[in-house]
């Protein structure tokens, strides 16, 4: 009967980041097919009272809410002590965090903290506890048992639905331990800025790739026509065409809407790795062979400069 | 101040190659595929290598692995790394593995800085970097990247994208994080892992590879460096990704919107 720890993640804003509430999910998977065990989480912020507050009702027994000046901006060898202390106070068997970035920085730090094996990006819970997750940029899915005392793993959060509010668990305060020494110092965060959702929490992508020459005009109005957030592929960041943070793939942002258009991308594999939990896949490309539309359930070969303007058009049309 | 900066040169399955279970599900087919260094790991060198011709000093490559890796690391020597560090392993070995060897690596030559890639591109885990600064008690800066692009000025003349304070005693590293670019100062010595756009690596040419070969290669072992890399990750199986059923073309935007409309009621 394990006890399950779960690290919650805030926005730069502070309320909470939406992966977690998977991550949450998956850690109830895990006791739901261990027979039994308690479901924890830990916040870990300046103040973490609010947020602790508002994770308490996702089924959680116990909210840790760990307030300290050194957890401000949660840079992963400030907070790992403070999370390690918690996983060894109530005896966690499992370690767990949404595999957003901060996610990705933070948890492999606090596994070795508590000397544990740890899976990454773990798509599924198997019945005898062990975890499916992508390798080979999803060209390949391992299943991976971890023989830890501990067993750390981050969670993408596409393949688990997010936990629902059932109920409220006990929040306990608590001083987490500093590190050492201060060794990490935030500088600043550069935000991009938009207007559109959030690429890993829209409905609706639209996304370019090379075939858009850098040029997004047409992506951009479609996306504001659809409510959409708009996303690229690597060719496109690493040009400098667009910021980084809209590079949607296996290394970048891996996404799940309900529609996902992608125009001019030619469909590598660590990009399809990205969005292929996408409910409905469009691909728009020149080039009828791009592989693009091997994953797509509607292809349209053809110029995108010209299709793109058709389709917000008749979009618009279609809604009256 | 000179540096002396250890980076990693893993031998892994060169993307390109078509990479698939094979049908026992006991590891990948391995007929027909070409291996290469790691990618990050390769932008890990060259970081190191721009950093080193600043600011003096020397950059010592490790790898892990049979004696294929020399392949990889006879690449960073001819990138211009100084000399290379091979642990001698043949068998599997998991993140705990890695970075007890490479902890005890950095015991022993005490570099300034250690730049990783930020994952490998087999196991695709992102987790080394992170467990060697936490076992080191060093700070760590994950996903370097910068504020410019790869077409940028900065870019063509070679600078590091990595700067050191006056003071020589910390690191200023620009990280991808979600929503955006965030900057951090890390007290050296520090773990430094690479995301895809820190730079471009450089190409070798002919005598610097000819050269590579006499530069000095250590072989050492796990039980030497006094690790036990007995793995407590095991895949225990592997198999192909769920497929999703084939689509369909349409002939044009009306017909495109009629099926996004009515069959896949997406609008």
């Amino acid at each position: 009967m394990p006890n399950v720890l779960i690290v919650v993640e805030a926005q730069p804003n502070g309320s909470l980041r939406k992966a977690t509430l998977n991550a949450l999910a998956a850690g109830q998977q895990i006791i739901a097919k261990a027979g039994g065990g308690e479901l924890h989480a830990v916040v870990l912020a300046k103040d973490a009272g609010p947020l602790a507050n508002d994770v308490k009702q996702y089924g959680v027994k116990v909210v840790h809410a760990g307030s300290a000046a050194h957890c401000e901006n949660f840079l992963a060898q400030n907070v790992a002590p403070g999370i390690a202390q918690i996983a060894t106070q109530i005896g966690a068997e499992y370690v767990g965090c949404a595999a957003t970035q901060v996610g990705r920085d933070v948890m492999p730090r606090v596994a070795a903290r508590l000397k544990a094996a740890m899976a990454s990006e773990i798509t599924s819970v198997n019945a005898d506890l062990s975890f499916d997750r992508p390798m080979w940029a999803g060209a390949v899915i391992g299943t991976v048992k971890l023989s830890s005392k501990v067993k750390c793993f981050s969670v993408r959060a596409t393949e688990f639905p997010a936990a629902t509010a059932s109920g409220a668990g006990e929040v306990k305060a608590f001083t987490p331990e500093a590190p050492a020494s201060v060794g990490t110092k935030f500088v600043g965060f550069k935000e991009v800025k938009s207007a559109r959702p959030a690429l890993t929490e829209a409905r609706v992508v639209v996304s370019g790739g090379r075939g858009t020459k850098g040029d997004f005009k047409d992506i951009e109005a479609l996306a504001d026509e659809l409510g959409a957030a708009v996303g690229a592929s690597r060719a496109v960041c690493d040009a400098g065409w667009q910021p980084n943070d809209l590079q949607v793939g296996q290394t970048g942002k891996v996404v799940a809407p309900q529609l996902y258009i992608a125009a001019g991308i030619s469909g590598a594999i660590q990009h399809i790795a990205g969005m292929k939990s996408s409910k409905t896949i469009v691909a728009i490309n020149k080039d009828g062979d791009a592989p693009i539309f091997t994953v797509a359930d509607y292809g349209l070969v053809g110029d995108l400069f010209k299709a793109l303007p058709e389709l917000k058009a008749a979009i618009k049309a279609a809604k009256g | 101040m000179p540096l002396k900066i250890l980076v990693t040169a893993k031998r892994v399955e060169d993307s390109e190659s078509k990479i698939r279970a094979n049908p026992a599900g006991t590891g990948i087919v391995l007929e027909g595929l070409k291996y290469k260094m790691n990618p990050f790991d390769e932008i890990g060198v060259e970081e190191a290598l721009r950093l080193v011709a600043k600011h003096g000093g020397e950059v010592v490559v490790a790898s892990i692995g049979s004696k294929d890796c020399h392949e990889q690391l006879r690449q960073a020597l001819a990138m211009g790394a100084t000399r290379a560090i091979w642990v001698n392993h043949a068998g599997p070995i998991d993140q705990l593995g890695v970075a007890g060897c490479l902890m005890k690596i950095c015991e022993r030559e005490k570099p300034n800085l250690a730049i990783l890639g930020k994952q490998s591109i087999d196991d695709d885990q992102n987790q080394v970097g992170q467990y060697l600064a936490e076992w080191l008690g060093w700070s760590q800066a994950t996903f370097a990247s910068k504020e410019e692009s790869l077409d940028s000025d900065a870019e063509k003349s070679k600078t590091p994208a990595l700067k050191l304070t006056a003071d020589g005693a910390w690191v200023t590293v620009v990280r991808e994080v979600d929503g955006g670019l965030e900057t951090l100062e890390c007290k050296l010595p520090a773990v430094v892992t690479t995301d895809l756009r820190l730079n471009q690596p450089r190409f070798s040419k002919l005598p610097d590879i000819m050269k590579a070969k006499t530069k000095p290669l250590e072989e050492l072992t796990p039980a030497a460096l006094g690790v036990d890399v007995t793995p407590q990750l095991t895949v225990t199986s592997m198999k192909a990704p769920p497929a999703r059923k084939a689509g369909i073309k349409v002939p044009d935007v009306a017909a495109l919107v009629d099926k996004l409309k009515n069959e896949a009621k997406a609008i």
